[in-house]
């Protein structure tokens, strides 16, 4: 047997929590292509800290994931949907845009708006043909300009790093998130909040 | 409390308006809708003067009895009015410290530590007389003899520096969470960097629960070189990221610029939880 089938094994056969989330860490730490499958049915087993392990994995794995997890969405309960968004939020590929963009305002959980307002600023847009990127760029400012509504505060700090990451690589966005996070930096109930909207504004001024 | 509160239907919620709230709570009948109200109330930030008025009735109920003889309302109407800010209900709270409900006294605590009105410091340190050697299980309960967790993080951040000689030697207290606080506490009275890192040790302790609740403590206490020990440990990103944001509220409210290279850190580390 090779190394990876003995990680793999090892998923399916534990018997406790503790040793799920050590056979998925040891299993993602491989990066490998063959685990893809076993990381992604531990997103079904309602396991919290193996879910964020094989989260974790996937997106450094990266592309290689993608139609595996798009095969996988339709079959899945909410909260394995929940951890899959956050696996393409992470690995930023533009397949995804359409769920992110969905999600980053729809979603019921807020864990699941955060990871998708966030993969909103890091999808990797030159792996669209080059007339879609702005469009496709469009698309996110919109969605983004109104997760800054969001109700909870991590939703709305999430979208704020992401205005600022969009901000980075499209400069044409830059008065438009200029003016909405001087807005914010103003009116932003939390104070925590109001802090990254000020750093956002300093780094998108560096540029 | 939180498994309480998840086990109210929302029905139930969308049917509530703040007078039929407070009429539920006045009335003797239903007992499950006073329980309710109460809940409705501090969760909802009613503040209005008759709400203060029911609630403080509430608190002195006798209808509403647990099969162990505790006093359910009574815990909620506690916990409500920490929640409203209203000082007149100090000087009730502090009567509730000698309540027998072990869960009534603890509740109170917790409110009298949110009211921020130190008069009630005497008597929460009173509780801690006897020490450690004191501070035993109550034989056949999950709960020590005094709701000592509650009592040591009030005096901590009711700021009571008076009472440091006697929250001290809880550090060695054998139950995790009780030392935990007494660490918290020690470090917001003292600043002493000691107190913090035990509780960054304990981020990498065995149990969940235990991580998760140190998380917090550090969080209240906004222990800045916590903030890497924070992002590391074994939990959910959503705790570690409200852990960071507490972090970077207390330093922001010590007045420190929003980009100063500390503010900056912790936020580059939230970053990376998203």
């Amino acid at each position: 047997m090779t190394d990876i089938a003995k990680l793999i094994e090892a998923v399916d056969k534990a018997d406790s929590a503790d040793k799920l989330l050590e056979a998925v860490e040891n299993l993602a730490d491989t990066h490998s292509e063959i685990a893809i499958p076993t990381l992604i049915q531990v997103l079904g087993f309602n396991n919290p800290g193996a879910a964020v392990a094989a989260v974790e994995g996937l997106i450094k794995i990266g592309d290689p994931v993608v139609p595996y997890l798009l095969k996988s969405l339709d079959g899945y309960n909410y909260g394995a949907r929940a951890w899959s968004l956050r696996a393409f939020a992470g690995i930023g590929n533009p397949v995804a845009l359409d769920l992110l963009l969905k999600a980053a305002i729809t979603d019921f959980s807020q864990s699941v708006r955060r990871a998708a307002a966030r993969g909103l600023g890091i999808i990797r847009w030159q792996k669209l043909p080059p007339e879609k990127v702005f469009p496709a760029q469009q698309e996110a400012l919109k969605t983004l300009l109104v997760a800054t509504e969001d109700g909870e505060w991590v939703v709305r700090y999430a979208t704020i790093v992401a205005l600022q990451t969009l901000g980075k690589t499209q400069s044409d966005f830059v008065p438009k998130i200029t003016t909405k996070l001087e807005e914010l930096v103003n009116k932003e109930p939390e104070i925590g909040v109001r802090a990254r909207a000020k750093l956002a504004l300093a780094r998108l001024q560096i540029s | 409390m939180k498994g309480e509160e998840k086990s109210i239907s929302s029905s139930e919620a969308e049917q509530l308006t703040v007078e039929t709230a407070i009429a539920n709570l006045q009335q003797k009948s239903d007992l499950g809708a006073r329980y309710y109200a109460a809940w409705w109330l501090g969760k909802f930030r009613v503040k209005e003067p008759a709400a203060i008025d029911a609630l403080l009735m509430a608190l002195e109920d006798e209808s509403d009895r647990a099969p162990d003889g505790g006093y359910p309302l009574r815990r909620n109407a506690a916990r409500a009015l920490g929640k409203l800010g209203d000082k007149r209900a100090v000087p009730p709270l502090i009567c509730c410290l000698e309540f027998p409900d072990f869960y009534v006294r603890e509740a109170s605590a917790q409110a009298l530590e949110t009211l921020d009105d130190t008069s009630c410091v005497p008597y929460l340190i009173q509780i801690l007389e006897g020490g450690v050697e004191a501070a035993q299980f109550v034989p056949g309960k999950p709960h020590l003899v005094q709701p000592y967790e509650a009592v040591i993080e009030a005096l901590g951040t009711l700021g009571a520096t008076e009472a440091t000689p006697l929250i001290q030697p809880f550090i060695e207290h054998p139950v995790d969470k009780v030392k935990y606080a007494a660490a918290r506490a020690m470090y917001q009275l003292t600043q002493e960097a000691q107190y913090g890192d035990i509780l960054i040790q304990a981020l990498s302790g065995e149990d969940l629960q235990l991580r998760r609740s140190a998380l917090m403590d550090l969080a209240a206490m906004g222990y800045l070189p916590a903030g890497e020990a924070i992002a590391d440990t074994l939990a959910e990103n959503s705790m570690k990221l409200i852990a960071l944001k507490g972090l970077l509220e207390t330093n922001l409210q010590a007045n420190t610029s929003a980009l100063s290279e500390d503010n900056i850190k912790i936020m580059d580390l939230m970053d990376s939880l998203l």
